[in-house]
């Protein structure tokens, strides 16, 4: 409330005027974090690695994602209308294929094909956005949530994906499918969100 | 003896409630130690600037707080401040009557909890629905959480079916799988009803006003993604001066909650839906809550405000393991709590037992993502109960000790009288704590006065040289 606003600045300018000095702000360098420095690794492989830790799964190739979606009996989805035409002609007989969302038939699409903006090889990390996001329920509601990432579009590590987040208004990371602990401590995924976080590559 | 207030909890607390309390923050602790040490060679350097960082960002509230909101408003984020829980409150409730909205879905907020939100709405005619698994089970139980990060610790399984079959969600069933996926039915539904969605904010950098909300379920992206108003309820503490602190912030956040490298979901907010996209709110609202942070800030425990909600100092604390969350009667339970309630509350007589209640260990500080010195703010705070003469539950019967201890004769003489020991039969000693201990151990010989024999003869010699 507006005066609200006053009253609080008045308090914390009240609060901090008897401090003889004010603690600066200190002088680090953002390398202090990072956990992949090896410069022999490719990214790539720690991407893969830091991702399957996470119980993600990465496919190379459409086609072999298309089984493994049809083989898991995921039979219909929807997908971003940009990449449908690409994705079905590598597809096997039997995927249906949405290019809408309809919220009233939210647990009809058993998996959901977005865009990613990114990704993070430190972390194995998806960095998903409302530009490439043709459309947020689409890559949360469905049980599988297909993030396509291009070849281009890796981070090494936090500090270049932080220092990459532009004028987006939501920028979303995801580091493996939804889960939960908290009954008894135990892990169980697919909470609200998908239960399997799958990244597809493409060139 | 007089027992703690906090002693009466643990009294009452069922066998096995306590066995889980202990087992999950043991094991919380174990995997923060070992991810955070197979990582990092020094975890402490990292834990120490970010508490700079914090330290820093508080004693310039006032700079940062004018700075952030006009990065908020330039990002078309409605910025709301409120004084306390209240007024906080009622701007939700405006928010919501203004958007002709009747329903909220939220995710897990701990300031929410401080103000009281859920129930302030339904008085209001407001449904507000918990989203986070834990949380929703607390609110249809009418529960409290005991836990900052883990806020059904304190439950079983068979707790929690009863509760879900009693919340007409299906017959009995405890398997945490089909619990789990019967929330994830029921929750969709509230999602796609609501209209409007509230979150907390675990960041809000100065720099550019872009708030950040981790959550491993992902309901906090599900709180939003369907709706139309997106409020953010944010303490005046979670600042954050620039955009490259978060790497430090995130990196120290998920480790110390959870063991895990990066909480599974983290999402940057700055703003209403991008153009073009079809999901997601129309508007947003951050409001700024006080609620006696700024009371805080001017003690002399203004640490405590550096605190971003880990719970790691809970897993690690023997008192915390011993007697669960709401032994200390406030939002906040364990290490933080006992700081940080008796400010917080408006209730410090009612609280002021809470820093009693530690043994002063350390093992919080040495876990703090931000090395808040939890400890020394305990001390400061017992120091501040005995200024305002507020009496003290559960001290052991200290008055012998005093007469001791305050007069030099006297304990001259107790330490002669103290050889008695070493002539008495231990079995002629009558004190029966002392004979059912004596069975399996023997005292050391009575050596008292040595050290005051040692330092007389050191001065002796000091002064010859």
């Amino acid at each position: 409330m507006s005066g609200d606003r006053e009253e609080i600045l008045k308090r914390v300018g009240e609060a901090l005027a008897p401090l003889p000095e004010r603690s600066p702000y200190p002088h680090y360098d953002t390398d202090l974090t990072v956990t992949f420095k090896d410069g022999s690794v490719d990214p790539w492989v720690r991407f893969k690695s830091m991702f399957a830790a996470v119980n993600g799964r990465v496919f190379e190739s459409v086609s072999e994602l298309g089984h493994w979606l049809l083989e898991s009996g995921h039979t219909h989805g929807c997908c971003d209308p940009d990449l449908v035409d690409r994705l079905r002609t590598a597809f096997p007989e039997g995927l249906a294929m949405e290019t809408g969302f309809d919220r009233a038939r939210i647990d009809d699409y058993a998996f959901g094909i977005t865009r990613a903006r990114g990704a993070i090889a430190e972390s194995g990390t998806l960095v998903l956005d409302d530009r490439t996001t043709w459309q947020r329920l689409a890559a949360l509601a469905p049980w599988v949530h297909v993030a396509v990432l291009s070849r281009s579009d890796l981070w090494r590590d936090i500090p270049t994906a932080v220092d990459n987040l532009d004028d987006d208004p939501n920028v979303i990371w995801v580091t493996g499918p939804s889960k939960t602990a908290d009954v008894e401590g135990i892990l169980i995924e697919g909470v609200h969100g998908p239960g399997e976080q799958v990244c597809l590559l493409i060139d | 003896m007089k027992r703690q207030p906090i002693d009466t909890y643990v009294a009452r607390l069922d066998a096995e409630v306590r066995t889980a309390v202990h087992d999950n923050s043991a094991a919380g602790t174990e995997k923060r130690h070992d991810v955070i040490w197979a990582d990092y060679d020094d975890p402490d350097r990292l834990r120490r600037t970010a508490g700079a960082i914090k330290q820093h960002t508080l004693e310039n509230l006032d700079t940062y707080l004018p700075e952030v909101e006009k990065r908020l408003q330039e990002n078309g984020t409605h910025v709301h401040w409120a004084s306390d829980g209240d007024t906080a409150n009622q701007a939700v409730l405006d928010i919501l009557g203004k958007a002709g909205l009747k329903k909220l879905v939220k995710a897990k907020s701990m300031v929410s909890e401080e103000t009281g939100l859920g129930e302030f709405l339904g008085e209001n005619g407001i449904e507000c629905v918990e989203t986070d698994l834990g949380e929703f089970i607390v609110q249809i139980d009418g529960d409290h959480p005991s836990h900052i990060v883990k806020p059904i610790i304190h439950k079983n399984r068979r707790q929690i079916a009863t509760s879900f079959e009693r919340a007409g969600l299906g017959d009995y069933n405890d398997d945490p799988e089909v619990i789990t996926r019967r929330a994830r039915v029921h929750m969709r539904r509230q999602y796609l009803e609501a209209g409007a969605g509230l979150t907390g904010a675990n960041f809000l950098v100065a720099e550019s006003g872009r708030i950040v909300v981790v959550t491993n379920e992902g309901n906090s992206r599900f709180c939003l993604a369907p709706s139309r108003v997106h409020i953010a309820m944010v303490g005046i503490e979670k600042i954050i001066p620039r955009e490259r602190d978060l790497s430090l912030f995130l990196n120290l956040l998920g480790r110390s909650a959870t063991g895990q490298r990066l909480t599974v979901y983290t999402e940057f907010i700055s703003g209403p839906r991008g153009q073009g996209q079809p999901d997601g709110p129309e508007e947003m609202h951050v409001i700024l809550l006080d609620n006696r942070r700024s009371e805080v800030l001017a003690s002399n425990c203004r640490e405590i405000l550096r605190c971003i909600r880990c719970g790691a100092c809970l897993n690690v604390c023997p008192v915390y393991r011993q007697a669960s969350g709401h032994a200390y009667r406030s939002v906040y339970p364990g290490p933080v709590g006992a700081v940080l309630s008796p400010l917080l509350s408006g209730e410090f007589r009612e609280r002021a037992d809470l820093p009693k209640a530690s043994s002063l260990c350390g093992a919080c500080n040495e876990v703090c993502p931000v090395d808040i010195p939890i400890p020394d703010l305990l001390l400061r705070l017992r120091d501040r109960a005995k200024v305002e003469g507020i009496p003290s539950p559960g001290v052991p019967p200290m008055g012998a000790w005093a007469v001791l201890a305050t007069q030099p004769l006297v304990w001259r003489s107790a330490l002669v009288a103290g050889r008695m020991i070493n002539i008495v039969p231990r079995s002629l000693i009558p004190v029966p704590a002392f004979q059912a201990w004596q069975g399996k151990k023997d005292l050391p010989t009575w050596r008292g006065g040595k050290f005051r024999s040692w330092m007389k003869q050191r001065r002796e010699r000091k002064e010859k040289n």
